[in-house]
């Protein structure tokens, strides 16, 4: 008989550690996995991490190994930023697109070692990635279920690495990696993370996810560290200004009605394209849309009043315009934001919108028209998340 | 010769019949053009080669039945001395009996043909040949675009509506179902006499890797019987073999001004970033240029030439698509003298001759290359060209010249010389079945497997078409989504062989058809 | 002598709903059927004591949910359960299974290749994105291409903006999908041989064509452009059986004061000076109406109830060229508990859905080999299904109904009919292939009903036992169905129409056929429109 658990719900290696912090029983599916949407309170959790430190459990990333000559020039036509610039021990955030020019995912580039590099991404992609390859001398694993990672991130997080024996990982700085011995084995470390926060994630054997975890927890303990759910990691990451794959847009190969991809400059993230490098997927396509212009515009919105813009329409005077794929009330930012896809020509900061909100007033549905203002950028950008040496709180 | 002062404006990658007549035609609007061909004669699948000693035989195609008659004209191929030596042959299907099917036009005699299907033939023919007609008038010109086309290809789907219109409600009808149905149904609606369905069935699938009962293989037909559109009344004979036509074209190249140079392989199509700029040849020589136009399969062009590490994965993924895996191979025979088939006049021997009795016998030969193996009974299509040309063999000698349907590309076990061995004689076994006296005449053989064809004229998977001739890889799908217009993906790098719109076949069209958009383009090509 | 307004020829699923509209908008209809029993190939019936189960078609999602609304056929008895889950016995005793949810889906797949289980979300993409276009001329009459009339016109542009606003690669790639094979199709995703044959088998289902015939890609469609509460391509039972829905049509036609005679078999469709003026039975009883509808397959309207005389001549020729070929057997078979399958825990989920054991695409291939051949597969294609999982009413509790879809079957046998021997082969073959993956499955047969195409064919009257009443390859699609010219549901003598399968937009247990005749004949009658217009996707 073929054994029928192996497609039941995954458990991540740091599960006995979630199923012991996790006192109100909120869980969800992340890509087959049993992971936490909150462990005490979404908001506790928030602030952990804007505060002190709050620890959010990684592994269902999927990750994806890539070795062997041609690793970098693959990856360079993969993704659009110029992989030659990211030298050995330096991580990337990119896109991928396809021919067209249309996102595919995001995800970021580990430079492991020479010929050795790591993609860590939200969704599985490894047909695309084995089309990509054909040509290439460069072998590809799926080591999503070898690698454990956790994601420690906050004011204190370099203080508690510091405590944990990690010398030096404050002169880390961001994006970059480095391994530390642990337990007979190593862990790596890189500056990097989801909630625009200082921050790092950490990657370590399945085999010491559990000690490692309790080791951590041992370090922070005088530092309030604790863990965070999913629910949590959507505020952080919205405040921070970061897109969601199949939130702010659908990847390309996705999508079925024609014309609901998007290409990086629609979502904001021109600066991630590089023309000056090798032919690459959407190079031409892409060319073309800088020469000739976008359909839309990704925009940060900062709304009037305090009630999120969730799935609002988006107005210039009648017209409608746009709408809204993020929304959140940002707690240290104090204001409301919201992400927004609207026409191009209403994407500049400064220009004025309206956003059709619907609220609920104890089953009484009530909308309001709230004045928005396009903004530059995203709203939570402290000093710390780029000073190195990392300061200490 | 490569004169590397003069800056050409086209290299043509590849010297089959398709490059040559595309290179022509580009010299003749003023460009300066250079051919590069890795063997040592010209043509590419039109060729003649010396199998055995004093023994030559066209060793790929070797009916001479679509050429279109304007690029003939316009290459003054007559000039250049290209004869044939016999045309407008009979196709005579072999029965084991003797009792044999004669076509000729639209005469049928023999093996008990019946008045009905006498009748019933002339009508199809006629109908055959409007359907070719109309779609001749889509050959000749590279292939609409369906959405994006601008007036040219407005013009184009104009034109074949109207003619679709022109034709009447009852045949519009029938070709909306013709089209895409199988030639057994047809057949079967049509005639009553196995060999004529056998040999009308053949006809729309020699190359292909089509049973008579896969739908599209009406298509195959139409696209066989374009060659009566272009005034074959039945297959040719070329003087000197399939090579005459390579090099009868190399001659009007050269004519034009087509600087040509032979036993040079182009290792790589040079690209920077997204622009072709000219090949690498294999012995490192690098050659610049404004174009590069490739006569090469779409996928030697783009596998090999370009590398897919050097074009979007999106391309290299419908490049991996393409279906182009040949399932017919050639046998040659050189014989002692003429052989005696039962039932033929030696007159009769020298025209086209059909093993395919059934339609049945045909789909059962096909099951077998579906899973790797080679027909216990092939179909086979059989030419003794020496019977018209005595240049190819010694005085008084024969060649023999064999298609065999079907031999599948990837042969479970692999083509090693015992597998090839057997299925040689196999095949050759199969034909004394209809001249007994066969094996007794072989002075040497030689079988050409796909995998043969492939290494020999640079066709991946010795697909003489460049890819399937079926619905979803014709017109705007040929070669592949986004490049059906001759242009690729990378700038400046052009696809003129038969794996573009129209397809295979020694035709000439997507030759002719890439030199006209390219000279339509213009600077911005 | 009584003259109706409409004589309905068949009561099977379309007969009904097109009599059902008629009635609906006031005509005087007749129903007649020559079987004691309504719905066709839509039925459930008691063959065995006390199962009452469907014996010709067995799942229901094509069924327009449009007309399940509108004609108020859950008020009149119709509820139709979804199910979920399915599995591909592999020969090594692994097997793939179909998991309702999508994540689950995917964690199997990548048990079988990781790389098929990141292809299949692009796979159900690109699937999706035919369905779509395809769907919404499901409730459509299609348009006449060498007509000039402006609503052939009107609804060609509409069409033609459905295809052009894809843009020219992903037109290009729809017409590819329309004219490839299934096998190639499903090889430009998937790597792992039981993934292609766990998808593949619904681009056979019912057709006469290998899974390396091109034309095969849309069949799979047709499997997929179903709903179920507006799932699209989810399948479910009718509780009770397919029975269910015709007598849920015919309580709807009843109610709008239609009749239904059983046992009056049409011999002729009479025609008088060009006019079908209504049919004689075959026990000679003559019944009138200026409108006779066909519920009968093409060949069977044409060849066998009309007169040739009455009849233009390229009809005759197109009816007898019209594709309709037999494809499929059945087998029914009443279980004395539940079978349990080697490989698969006793209560998984997973047996709820279709059982196929068919791990290959070559063995599907091979398997078409011999119907080609002129004889069943050896090792054939079955799709089987236990819905007394789902659905209670078939089958005494704690015992079982088993219906087995068997391709490939011809309708004859080397050109001879079926013999006794013939049935038993087929039969013992089907049974044996299941065995392998289910020792305890022979000692819970107590009966099995086996029906070759030949019996459906004299039972149901599906010339061929073609269960699509003609094959879904797209030169008998849209308006070449049933043939070029003859697609708008008028038949070629005035008063005459057709409502079957046959028809666009094909088989299946969609109702479309009926409800859109129906349609046309409102329009010729210059009465107002009771059928309804197609739901939204979007």
């Amino acid at each position: 008989m073929i054994p029928h658990n192996e497609t039941m719900m995954l458990k991540t290696p740091f599960y006995s550690r979630c199923l012991a912090a996790c006192e109100i029983n909120m869980w969800e599916d992340w890509k087959g996995y049993t992971t936490p949407q909150a462990y005490t309170s979404v908001e506790q959790e928030y602030f952990a991490v804007r505060s002190n430190t709050g620890v959010f459990d990684i592994s269902p990333m999927i990750k994806y190994r890539f070795t062997g000559p041609d690793a970098g020039a693959y990856l360079n036509r993969l993704v659009t930023r110029d992989i030659r610039k990211i030298g050995v021990g330096r991580v990337a955030y990119t896109v991928w697109c396809d021919d067209n020019g249309q996102v595919m995912d995001d995800g970021t580039i580990f430079h492991l070692a020479e010929n050795d590099y790591r993609l860590c991404a939200y969704a599985r992609c490894l047909d695309w990635l084995m089309w990509s390859a054909e040509g290439f001398d460069v072998t590809i694993v799926d080591e999503t279920a070898e690698v454990a990672a956790l994601a420690v991130q906050g004011p204190t997080s370099c203080a508690i690495f510091k405590n944990m024996g990690f010398d030096g990982i404050e002169n880390l700085k961001p994006f970059g990696l480095t391994r530390y011995p642990f337990e007979g084995s190593e862990v790596m470390i890189s500056r990097t993370g989801f909630t625009g926060d200082l921050g790092y994630e950490i990657w370590v054997d399945p085999s010491l996810a559990e000690t490692f975890w309790d080791r951590l927890f041992e370090a922070g303990k005088h530092r309030e560290i604790r863990p965070i759910g999913g629910h949590a990691l959507e505020m952080l990451r919205t405040e921070a200004g970061f897109v969601q794959a199949g939130v702010d847009f659908i990847p390309a190969e996705e999508s079925v009605r024609t014309g609901r991809s998007r290409s990086p400059f629609e979502l904001g993230l021109g600066w991630l394209v590089s023309f000056d490098k090798p032919v690459f997927n959407g190079r031409k396509a892409l060319l073309k849309e800088k020469k000739e212009g976008s359909r839309y515009a990704f925009v940060y919105l900062d709304v009037e009043g305090n009630k999120p813009a969730e799935y609002a329409f988006i107005y210039d005077g009648d017209k409608q315009v746009g709408t809204v794929t993020t929304a959140a009330w940002c707690p240290t930012a104090k204001t409301n934001i919201a992400f927004a896809q609207v026409d191009a020509k209403y994407g500049k900061p400064g220009q004025e919108l309206v956003t059709e909100i619907y609220y609920d007033r104890e089953l009484k549905w009530t909308r309001v028209m709230a004045k928005c203002t396009v903004i530059e950028s995203a709203v939570f950008n402290p000093p710390r998340k780029r000073q190195t040496p990392a300061p200490d709180f | 010769m490569i004169d590397l002062n003069k800056n050409y404006d086209v290299i043509v990658v590849g010297g089959g019949h398709n490059g040559l007549i595309c290179a022509t035609y580009l010299a003749k609007s003023g460009r300066k053009v250079l051919v590069i061909e890795a063997n040592q004669s010209l043509g590419g699948a039109s060729a003649t080669s010396e199998f055995s000693d004093q023994f030559s035989v066209s060793s790929c195609a070797h009916w001479l039945f679509q050429l279109n008659p304007d690029v003939a004209s316009d290459m003054g191929l007559n000039k250049q001395g290209l004869e044939l030596a016999a045309r407008d042959l009979n196709t005579i299907a072999l029965a084991e009996d003797g009792n044999h099917l004669i076509i000729d036009g639209d005469e049928l005699e023999g093996a008990g043909i019946s008045d009905e299907d006498r009748v019933a033939f002339v009508a199809f023919n006629k109908q055959i040949l409007k359907f070719s007609k109309l779609l001749s008038g889509a050959f000749n010109r590279r292939a609409p675009k369906l959405v994006e086309g601008n007036l040219t290809d407005r013009i184009t789907l104009a034109k074949l509506g109207l003619g679709m219109k022109m034709l009447g409600k009852a045949d519009m009808s029938d070709l909306m179902r013709l089209a895409l149905i199988n030639i057994y149904d047809v057949m079967e609606e049509n005639f009553d006499n196995d060999l004529l369905k056998a040999a009308i069935s053949l006809d729309s699938l020699l190359g292909s890797h089509m049973g008579p009962r896969s739908p599209n293989t009406v298509y195959g037909y139409l696209y066989r019987r374009m060659g009566d559109i272009y005034g074959f009344n039945g297959p040719a004979v070329v003087k000197g073999g399939m090579g005459a036509v390579g090099e009868a074209m190399a001659k009007a190249a050269r004519a034009s001004g087509v600087d040509i140079e032979v036993d040079t392989a182009v290792s790589k199509i040079n690209i920077d970033i997204d622009r072709a700029t000219g090949v690498t040849l294999a012995d490192g020589r690098v050659v610049d240029s404004g174009l590069v136009v490739s006569n090469a399969d779409p996928k030697t062009t783009f596998n090999k030439l370009v590398g897919l590490t050097n074009i979007e994965t999106g391309i290299a993924r419908r490049v991996k698509s393409v279906r182009m895996k040949g399932d017919a191979a050639k046998l040659h025979i050189a014989l002692d003298s003429l052989p005696t088939f039962t039932g033929l006049s030696e007159k009769q021997v020298g025209q086209r001759l059909l093993i395919a009795p059934t339609m049945n016998y045909i789909e059962k030969a096909f099951n077998h290359s579906k899973y790797g193996e080679y027909s216990t009974a092939p179909a086979m299509d059989i030419s003794i060209p020496t019977t018209h040309d005595a240049s190819l063999a010694p005085a008084g000698k024969h060649v023999m010249s064999v298609i065999v349907q079907f031999t599948p590309y990837e042969l479970k076990g692999g083509w090693n010389d015992e597998n090839k061995e057997a299925f040689k004689q196999l095949v050759i076994d199969r034909i004394a079945d209809y001249a007994p006296d066969l094996k007794d005449k072989i002075v040497a053989s030689e079988l050409l497997t796909p995998a043969d064809l492939e290494e020999r004229f640079h066709i991946h998977g010795g697909h003489w078409h460049h890819g399937e001739i079926s619905l979803d890889q014709i017109l705007t799908m040929r070669p592949f989504p986004g490049a059906s217009q001759y242009g690729t993906s990378v700038d400046g790098l052009f696809l003129c062989g038969a794996g573009t719109h129209p397809g295979g076949g020694v035709m000439g069209l997507a030759g002719h058809n890439a030199a006209k958009e390219i000279i339509k383009r213009g600077k911005s090509a | 002598m009584k003259k109706y307004d409409a004589i309905i020829v068949g009561a099977g699923h379309n007969g009904l709903t097109n009599a059902a509209y008629l009635a609906k908008a006031g005509l005087d209809v007749l129903v007649l059927e020559k079987n004691a029993y309504i719905g066709g190939a839509t039925v459930s019936r008691e063959l065995y004591p006390n199962w009452k189960y469907s014996n010709c078609s067995y799942v229901c999602s094509l069924l327009r949910p449009e007309i399940i609304r509108d004609l108020e056929l859950p008020r009149h008895g119709l509820q139709v359960v979804p199910y979920g889950g399915g599995v591909t016995f592999k020969e090594n005793g692994d097997y793939l299974g179909a998991h309702a949810d999508h994540e689950r889906m995917l964690r199997e797949l990548a048990r079988h290749s990781k790389r098929d289980a990141s292809a299949y979300e692009r796979y159900e993409a690109d699937v999706m994105k035919q369905t779509r276009l395809i769907r919404p001329f499901l409730m459509r009459t299609p348009p006449d291409p060498t007509s000039l009339k402006p609503r052939d016109l009107k609804e060609l542009s509409v069409l033609a903006k459905s295809f052009g606003s894809m843009g020219e690669e992903a037109l290009a790639d729809t017409m590819r999908f329309w004219t490839m094979s299934i096998g190639d199709f499903l090889d430009e995703y998937f790597e792992s041989d039981v993934i292609k044959a766990h998808l593949a088998g619904s681009g056979i289902i019912g057709t006469a064509l290998g899974v390396y015939s091109p034309g095969t890609a849309y069949v799979l469609l047709h499997h997929y452009m179903g709903d179920v509460d507006g799932s699209v391509g989810a399948w479910g039972f009718a509780r009770g059986g397919m029975g269910a829905v015709s007598a849920a049509l015919s309580a709807s036609f009843q109610s709008f004061g239609g009749t239904i005679q059983c046992d009056a078999e049409v011999a002729q469709i009479i025609v008088k000076n060009g006019k079908a003026k209504g049919v004689a039975l075959a026990n000679g009883d003559e019944l009138y109406a200026d409108i006779v509808v066909s519920n009968l397959d093409p060949k069977r309207t044409f060849l066998k109830i009309m007169d040739e005389g009455d009849l233009p001549a390229d009809v005759v020729k197109k009816a007898k060229n019209f594709k309709i070929r037999g494809s499929s057997g059945k087998l029914n078979i009443a279980l004395d508990g539940l079978p349990t399958f080697t490989g698969l825990p006793k209560d998984s989920p997973l047996c709820l859905g279709e059982k196929h054991f068919s791990d290959s695409l070559q063995k599907m291939e091979r398997a078409y080999d011999e119907w080609k051949d002129g004889t069943w597969s050896k090792d054939p294609y079955v799709d089987m299904l236990i819905p007394t999982q789902i659905d209670p009413t078939m089958a005494p509790p704690g015992k079982h109904m088993m219906s087995v879809f068997v391709q490939y079957a011809p309708p004859k046998i080397h050109g001879g009919d079926w013999t006794a021997e013939d049935k038993a082969g087929f039969e013992k073959t089907v049974i044996d292939q299941i065995s392998n993956y289910s020792p305890d499955f022979k000692d819970l047969i107590l009966h099995c009903e086996t029906r070759t195409p030949q019996d459906i064919e004299n039972e149901v009257g599906l010339t061929e036992g073609n269960i699509f009443m003609g094959e879904l390859t797209f030169d008998q699609l849209l308006f070449n169905r049933p043939f070029p010219g003859y697609a708008q549901y008028r038949g070629p003598v005035k008063g005459m129409y057709m409502c079957s399968s046959g028809t666009h937009p094909g088989g299946g247990v969609m109702a479309a056929p009926g409800a859109n005749a129906a349609r046309e004949i409102l329009m010729d009658l210059k009465l107002t429109n009771t059928v309804p217009g197609g739901y939204d996707d979007d």
